[in-house]
């Protein structure tokens, strides 16, 4: 009951957020100096007569006023349209639909890669706490922190795609392919660079975490008590580290996303790989503003189904929330 | 309860020599190699002539030389100066605008702390919205609505990294005003603002500083990534965001240089930032700081 009562808190405070999301999006491209019209026209803008721009603002709404703009828009919104994209002349859910399932490829890739490398290299760090292995990993995890997500694409592009030759340089397909004669094999071959790059970064937050909290694990009672028995090694920590720190690895991981989200935009970029990271930008750059703002309401919810799901999953997995008997 | 770690530590320090360094100390050095190393490069870079950033034809492509550490690009500038120059603009981005988000992070923090309930309940909901949208994605948007540049990215930057700082400052403040001696001073009938600014803003004060440290380095990333992607400071700028995407036309060409040392340089400026927080912090953490 009380996990029922704590979701649909969640997902009212997730409509609120949306709501204000919304709004504030809305009112923030009203306050910007663009034209619409003339990002919507682009270079032809010249040949464009005062009488056309009357009729295309009369067409659009623009002459409202910004408020009955929003009910407009917000009105439209509630019905599942987000509009039509200028850049790409389909609607924007079209897009952002299509965009998303080669984006989804790519995270899931990231985000499975990273989450079981990270949690894998936290548990040697901290099990060896203190010795070279582990300060191998924490250098190597505060450096990556450091290391600008699209410099590494762009690494990884050199010595991959330039250098050994081995993968293609971008695009998600071949070029000069037909759609329907790409194979699953071309598909994945360019998707090995922005998803290994986008890994290789992932790692740092989850081998940092994870390491700490064994660390704090190992140093408890329970665990002296346990090497008093004569418990050691490896066994150790899996009978008694492993799910005290799994479940604070799996609620971060799920947290992340909008790192993660962040970090694909960044990698679709440098790999020219089609995804809703470069739609974002390629909106930014060309004023597609229903796009713009179709994606960031989109990222908002895929946001908060992640931190819904930490939560879900914190529940289900910590016996002591289960059972309700700690409760905020 | 610590007692494996006190162990060790106690066996550690026995054999020990006297003449070597403790953590505090080890710490320090930390942090005076980093200062050191930053205030030495962005003196050279303030001090660099701005000659290298004309284009010499004549010098055009060369890999790194003596006399060109870090080569030249297309148009025969050199691309040391390019990046130092740039690192300096990342720098002051990014320290005009952590400040900004320090800023609001710490009023917010304490409005949270201290005007009750309904304050709190406002503060939080804003952190769960800005936290709810992408950084990076919020950042885009932020530039795109101001029309990019130098003040869309400092405002978008500003706008985007306060909440995380904010929340451990609200924390930081709601265990304060619980601790006795801040009900003992009320007590005593010291008003709100005597408390606030005598008792509290002392605790708050290194939490800010490390704070500021700690999101300066997301600050610098974030502007070299929306520079990057197109959406922050224009191309004319010496920026390493444009510095690297220009290079994307020129690595399978092999010009490895143009890429390899601009991020290189950003990610050791980054890393020092990280060095200095991050050791400031333990040295203000006691059970840390006498190791």
């Amino acid at each position: 009951m009380e996990i029922i009562s704590r979701l649909l808190r969640k997902i009212f405070r997730l409509l609120t957020l949306l709501v204000a999301v919304c709004i504030i999006s809305f009112m923030l491209i009203q306050l910007s100096p663009i034209d619409p019209i003339a990002a919507y026209i682009g270079a032809d803008i010249m040949l464009v007569g005062e009488e056309q721009r009357q009729k295309i603002t009369e067409y659009w709404g623009l002459d409202k006023s910004g408020f009955e703009q929003f009910v407009h828009w917000a009105g439209a919104l509630v019905q599942g349209d987000l509009g039509t994209s200028m850049i790409y002349r389909m609607p924007v859910m079209d897009v952002i639909g299509d965009k998303f399932f080669a984006s989804l490829a790519l995270m899931l890739v990231a985000w499975v890669l990273s989450g079981i490398i990270g949690f894998g290299l936290g548990l040697w760090a901290a099990y060896k706490q203190d010795s070279w292995v582990d300060k191998i990993i924490k250098w190597y995890c505060y450096t990556l922190a450091a290391t600008p997500t699209f410099w590494m694409g762009l690494l990884l592009l050199m010595v991959f795609a330039v250098w050994l030759n081995w993968l293609p340089v971008g695009m998600s397909v071949p070029a000069g392919v037909l759609a329907e004669n790409v194979s699953v094999l071309d598909r994945l071959k360019h998707l090995i660079l922005p998803a290994m790059t986008l890994s290789i970064i992932g790692v740092a937050p989850i081998a940092l975490h994870t390491r700490q909290k064994l660390i704090d694990v190992l140093s408890s009672e329970y665990v002296l008590f346990a090497k008093a028995r004569g418990e050691s090694g490896f066994a150790l920590i899996r009978r008694h580290g492993l799910r005290n720190v799994a479940i604070p690895a799996v609620t971060l991981q799920f947290a992340s996303l909008s790192e993660l989200f962040g970090g694909a935009v960044l990698a679709e970029q440098v790999f020219s790989y089609p995804g809703l990271g470069q739609a974002s930008v390629e909106a930014g750059l060309r004023g597609d503003v229903p796009l713009l703002l179709g994606i960031v309401i989109f990222s908002t919810l895929f946001v908060f189904s992640g931190n819904l799901l930490a939560d879900i999953f914190y529940q289900l997995l910590d016996p002591r929330i289960r059972r309700g008997r700690l409760t905020e | 309860m610590k007692q494996t770690q006190l162990m060790k530590n106690f066996n550690r320090k026995s054999w020990r020599s006297r003449g070597s360094w403790n953590k505090r100390q080890t710490t320090l050095l930390a942090i005076i190699f980093a200062v050191v190393f930053l205030v030495a490069l962005l003196g050279t870079a303030l001090t660099m002539p701005d000659d290298g950033l004309r284009s010499q034809l004549e010098l055009r492509n060369m890999s790194p030389t003596i006399e060109h550490p870090f080569g030249t690009d297309w148009l025969g500038r050199d691309m040391f100066t390019r990046t130092l120059k740039g690192l300096l603009l990342s720098f002051g981005v990014g320290m005009i605008a952590s400040i900004s988000s320090v800023v609001i992070a710490t009023t917010l923090g304490i409005m949270a702390g201290t005007l009750g309930r309904y304050v709190d309940a406002v503060v939080a909901w804003l952190i769960d919205l800005f936290l709810s949208v992408p950084h990076l994605l919020g950042l885009i948007l932020i530039s795109f609505v101001l029309g990019g540049g130098f003040k869309g990215v400092v405002i978008g930057v500003a706008l985007t990294h306060w909440p995380s700082l904010a929340r451990v400052i609200r924390a930081e403040i709601l265990q304060l005003r619980s601790s006795e001696y801040i009900q003992v001073s009320r007590q005593l009938g010291k008003s709100s603002w005597w408390i606030a600014t005598k008792h509290m803003l002392p605790h708050i004060v290194p939490q800010v500083l490390v704070g500021f440290l700690l999101m300066f380095p997301h600050a610098i990333l974030h502007e070299a990534s929306i520079t990057f992607l197109g959406l922050g400071l224009s191309a004319s700028e010496p920026a390493i965001g444009i510095i690297l995407s220009e290079s994307m036309r020129y690595l399978s060409a092999g010009m490895w240089w143009l890429a390899i040392f601009p991020g290189l340089s950003l990610l050791l400026m980054v890393r020092m930032f990280d060095v200095i927080g991050e050791n400031l912090r333990l040295m203000l953490e006691p059970q840390h700081a006498h190791k």
